[in-house]
């Protein structure tokens, strides 16, 4: 029987760490993401849990201690946000080159510069090419559902994973949500035996040779090919998460996107705020829809091509800032699924929501309006832009 | 889900490879996962010696075994037998220098390899 409950991102996700009872917790607090290794801690307290929690100094020896736990044979997580993932990043590579299965949960918070602690994206688009997959959550429930899903995928495409949640918006807000029981869990999760560890008795390993130049591109080109095989993975521990849950996940959520002229795509937790304002625009007799997008790395790109392949304009909507000068790092991938497709749609960036910037209703109005335009004059314009900014004279 | 009794990376079991079926005519799809080395001592089948441009030449007759190159040399190449040293095994030697420099009685030259 599931369990009913309220509880905040945080909670949710340190709740599926103890129904887990992973081996090794490395951790650092940093704002909004404290709360996970803090209610961890209080559940090896109560004894609740018998992992070994590894107190560090910085986010660095946090990964660090991860990857070495791993390594050995164990299965290790760890959590953070913003700067302190940023301060992980040289060993994200090395993670995720060592093949070594390490989970994740960050809790999307803005990069410094200047110093803020509210919710963007630029933290973990910032690591998207260090060869971890990327799953985003709107609301709690996704990020509960996505982090017992984690292990699953991770474990077997042998890649690490970050299970990525908005600060504040979703891991401080307290929500209804809907828990498996702990037997469920750890039989869904299962026990982590790797084929090669550190610790194994018969067995000398060495993890993370010099990769000399004769060896180097044969390493990443495997990596590449773990990256576009997890798809598949992704998809399989999807389905049998549903036999358990009655809950349904795919590489992204469509909303109201199977007749729809226009339809933005958007990551997290402002996909919510999206729904409600294509439920406003249906009413009004306009045929907008939403894509919600879950999987990140691996890109679906064929299914997000397929998805999009009906609609007429597209604005996709980066919550970080990329600094390319022609749009973020979502639009970079979704302009280029959609170059595919015979008759593609008209394309449009917004960049959005930066350092905590509200989204709302108004918002999506402002931007389906834009894409209205766009349909009646067939004129793309500048392709770049910007939504919620103080703007003065030009 | 059981993850892990199927450990499998790109769809394919995740098997022992020994390290000398490993060279650098292997495919991608040869190498161990992660570039993991399942043995010790493996170092022993990289000829690290070929990166070598300058080589030491003993001259035996000059050497008094007095020991100075043995833990002056950064790796092992200076092979000691019933305290006398043997010639340079060139191997793992890099042609850094060391040993010429630190011998007192010129016993060692570097000079270029004839191919």
């Amino acid at each position: 029987m599931a369990i009913r409950e309220r509880m905040s991102g945080n909670e949710a996700v340190a709740y599926a760490m103890k129904q887990i009872n992973p081996d090794v917790m490395g951790a650092f607090p940093i704002t909004p993401s404290t709360e996970i290794p803090q209610y961890f801690s209080k559940y090896i307290a109560d004894g609740k849990v018998d992992t070994e929690f590894v107190a560090v100094e910085s986010e660095h020896s946090a990964m660090s201690v991860c990857i070495g736990a791993a390594a050995a044979g164990a299965r290790a997580v760890t959590a953070t946000s913003s700067a302190g993932l940023a301060l992980m990043w040289e060993l994200l590579s090395v993670a995720a080159s060592s093949r070594l299965p390490i989970t994740m949960a960050v809790v999307n918070r803005a990069l410094t510069g200047p110093i803020n602690i509210n919710n963007d994206h630029s933290d973990s688009m910032g690591c998207r090419d260090t060869g971890w997959i990327q799953i985003y959550a709107e609301n709690n429930q996704e990020v509960y559902d996505n982090y017992i899903q984690a292990m699953p995928i991770s474990e077997y495409c042998r890649l690490p994973i970050m299970i990525c949640q908005d600060g504040f918006i979703t891991s401080h807000a307290v929500e209804n949500i809907t828990l498996l029981e702990d037997e469920v869990v750890k039989d869904f999760v299962g026990e982590y035996e790797p084929a090669h560890y550190l610790l194994k008795k018969d067995e000398p390993l060495a993890v993370g040779p010099y990769g000399v130049s004769p060896y180097y591109m044969e390493i990443k080109k495997a990596q590449a090919e773990a990256m576009k095989s997890a798809g598949e993975r992704i998809l399989s521990v999807a389905e049998a998460f549903e036999k358990i849950s009655g809950r349904k996940y795919g590489f992204f959520e469509e909303y109201r996107l199977e007749d729809a002229e226009m339809a933005v795509v958007v990551i997290g937790s402002s996909a919510g705020t999206g729904k409600d304002a294509v439920d406003q625009l249906r009413a009004a007799g306009i045929k907008a829809g939403l894509l919600k997008i879950r999987v990140f790395r691996p890109f679906p790109m064929k299914e997000v091509a397929a998805a999009l392949s009906g609609v007429k304009a597209v604005a996709v909507m980066d919550k970080a800032e990329g600094f390319s000068a022609c749009g973020g790092p979502l639009f970079a991938e979704v302009r280029s699924a959609l170059y595919d497709l015979e008759d593609r749609p008209k394309c449009i960036n917004y960049v959005y929501g930066l350092g905590g910037r509200d989204v709302t209703v108004g918002t999506y109005e402002t931007i389906f309006g834009e894409l209205a335009e766009i349909l009646r004059t067939g004129e793309t314009g500048e392709v770049y832009r910007h939504i919620g900014q103080r703007e003065g004279e030009e | 889900m059981d993850s892990r009794k199927e450990t499998m990376t790109s769809g394919k079991p995740d098997p022992f490879r020994s390290a000398k079926n490993i060279h650098e005519n292997s495919t991608w799809q040869e190498l161990t996962c992660g570039a993991e080395i399942y043995e010790p001592a493996t170092s022993r089948l990289v000829n690290t010696g070929e990166w070598r441009v300058l080589t030491p030449v003993l001259e035996m007759e000059k050497c008094k075994h007095c020991m100075l190159c043995v833990p002056f040399c950064p790796d092992i190449c200076i092979p000691v037998k019933d305290g006398r040293r043997l010639d340079t095994d060139l191997h793992y030697c890099k042609g850094c220098g060391i040993c010429a420099k630190v011998c007192p009685f010129k016993a060692i030259t570097m000079k270029r390899e004839e191919k």
